[in-house]
């Protein structure tokens, strides 16, 4: 089995092909760096129908134990789908600091 | 020794294809290719080789099973001309990046437009930069050489590069010549099963042309142009052991009566054959005359031609195809560059011939070196010129 190298690598130590042999190393690139502005939750609003959930191009929204939906901002590129598709407008896209 | 045939080139290399154990090929015909497509798939018919034939809608198409069925560890092959190889154009790049050692053939023609099915070598120009080992051939034998020696290339864990092999549409393609054709074991111990680097396998998870951003994708190219570059030690140890196995020698620039010669003609397939016969001529009236044969286009073989250029004087390069709006010919932009740095650079004049299957005589290329020698003599050395296009 071939080993996963430390990424990025100076190019003569690329993968072959750029090949990836390390499953869901994909984890690996934290997306959420991209974000200007961040979902907020209103959990007073939402109705637990998991629009947020199904939207999400990132598939970073996830439900808790409580039923309510949160997103994992290691990956939320802040795009905003979330909010504009909660039609109890229980997410509002509130700017990063 | 083999017993000499007289056959068609398109389908001597669907025979060749055909000796070489090919997992999946995928070709959709597209005149002056299709007697490959054909005949290949009569070889799959008829059981003579045990090949997935993927009949394909395009060459979009047919570029892209071998892509896939290429990452799963198989031995593939595709075949194209034209606007076939201009839709393939998306997907070469690909190709090569991913390091996956699809074999070729070109049937090369000129790209509309207008329409025109005839031969030159606008449809392979346009690829130069694709990443692939690019070699041309000028007869039926080296058709079939070539073809089976680039698996054996492609395939190379040092290499791991698709390969197109060109082979002139209808001069070529379309021309019943004598061949031999190696012995079968011969060919199987040449080039013994494919041994993939990585396969797309449920059990072995990998991840094949991935997304790359500005944070990698430099590096990429880098290696892109490394590796083939360093292609050429591979090439010319196959082309060796070729030349052990079946006696027949391959070098990336080939020479005729050039050694001594003040005067270079330069050609880039199977018009070297009729340059010849106007060299012969030409040497008859005493001209010092010579030709040289570019065989690798892709790496390009800078050390090899200017070695056998090094005492000419004039070259009188030709090519099959324009830069529009550039430099003439994509030959002659690349030897200029190849000899910039040499402080006794020739003279380099570029004719731009055969375009769209324009008939090129012998007597056109004797009237091409005499008038390139006599505008040289008075100074008048021309970057390119259409030759023959009427005024
Ligand atoms: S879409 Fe809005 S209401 Fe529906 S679960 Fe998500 S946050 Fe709650
Ligand atoms: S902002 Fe976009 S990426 Fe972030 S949670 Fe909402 S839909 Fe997903």
């Amino acid at each position: 089995m071939k080993k996963a190298k430390k990424w990025p690598e100076a190019w003569h130590e690329v993968n072959v092909g750029a090949m990836v042999f390390e499953p869901c190393s994909a984890r690996e690139y934290h997306t959420g760096s991209w974000r200007a502005r961040r979902p907020v939750w209103d959990n007073t609003r939402c109705i637990r129908c998991g629009l947020c959930y199904i939207y999400c191009p990132e598939g970073c929204v996830s439900q808790n134990a409580l039923g309510y939906f949160e997103a994992d901002l290691n990956y939320c590129k802040g795009c905003g789908i979330c909010a504009h598709e909660c039609w109890p407008t229980a997410i509002a896209m509130v700017e990063e600091a | 020794m083999a017993k000499r045939v007289g056959m068609e080139v398109a389908i001597a290399v669907a025979e060749a294809v055909g000796m070489c154990n090919v997992d999946v090929a995928a070709v959709y015909p597209i005149t002056p290719q299709s007697h490959i497509a054909e005949h290949l798939s009569d070889i799959v018919a008829d059981g003579r080789t045990d090949t997935e034939y993927v009949t394909v809608e395009s060459e979009h198409s047919a570029i892209s099973v071998v892509i896939g069925a290429s990452g799963t560890g198989a031995r593939t092959y595709t075949a194209t001309s034209s606007q076939g190889l201009m839709l393939m154009h998306e997907i070469l790049p690909i190709v090569s990046a991913m390091r996956l050692p699809i074999c070729m053939a070109v049937a090369n023609r000129a790209v509309s437009g207008p329409l025109n099915i005839l031969n030159d070598h606008s449809d392979i120009m346009p690829q130069r930069d694709a990443g692939w080992i690019v070699m041309f051939t000028e007869n039926g034998q080296e058709a079939i050489d070539l073809s089976i020696q680039s698996f054996k290339i492609a395939e190379d864990p040092e290499v791991m590069l698709p390969v197109a092999v060109n082979i002139d549409g209808f001069q070529l393609t379309h021309m019943v010549e004598p061949v031999e054709f190696p012995d079968q074991k011969a060919v199987s111990r040449f080039i013994p099963a494919r041994k993939p680097y990585a396969m797309l396998h449920p059990d072995t998870p990998v991840t094949m042309g991935a997304f790359a951003m500005s944070d990698i994708y430099h590096e990429m190219m880098m290696v892109k142009d490394e590796v083939l570059k360093n292609s050429k030690k591979t090439i010319l140890k196959v082309w060796d052991e070729w030349a052990k196995t079946f006696g027949r020698r391959y070098k990336p620039v080939e020479t005729y009566r050039a050694d001594d010669a003040e005067v270079l003609l330069v050609t880039m397939g199977s018009m070297g054959e009729t340059a010849e016969v106007a060299i012969d001529e030409l040497r008859k009236k005493k001209v010092s005359v010579g030709l040289v044969k570019i065989r690798l286009w892709r790496p390009f073989p800078f050390d090899e031609f200017r070695h056998v250029v090094r005492k000419a004087k004039l070259l009188i390069v030709t090519d099959r195809a324009v830069s529009f709006g550039g430099p003439g010919g994509p030959v002659h932009a690349e030897i200029k560059a190849a000899l910039y740095h040499d402080k006794h650079r020739p003279a380099v004049h570029d004719y731009i011939i055969g375009l769209g299957g324009r008939d090129v005589r012998v007597s056109d290329f004797v009237t091409m070196v005499e008038r390139a020698i006599k505008d040289r003599r008075k100074s008048a050395v021309k970057d390119y010129e259409f030759y023959g296009v009427r005024e």
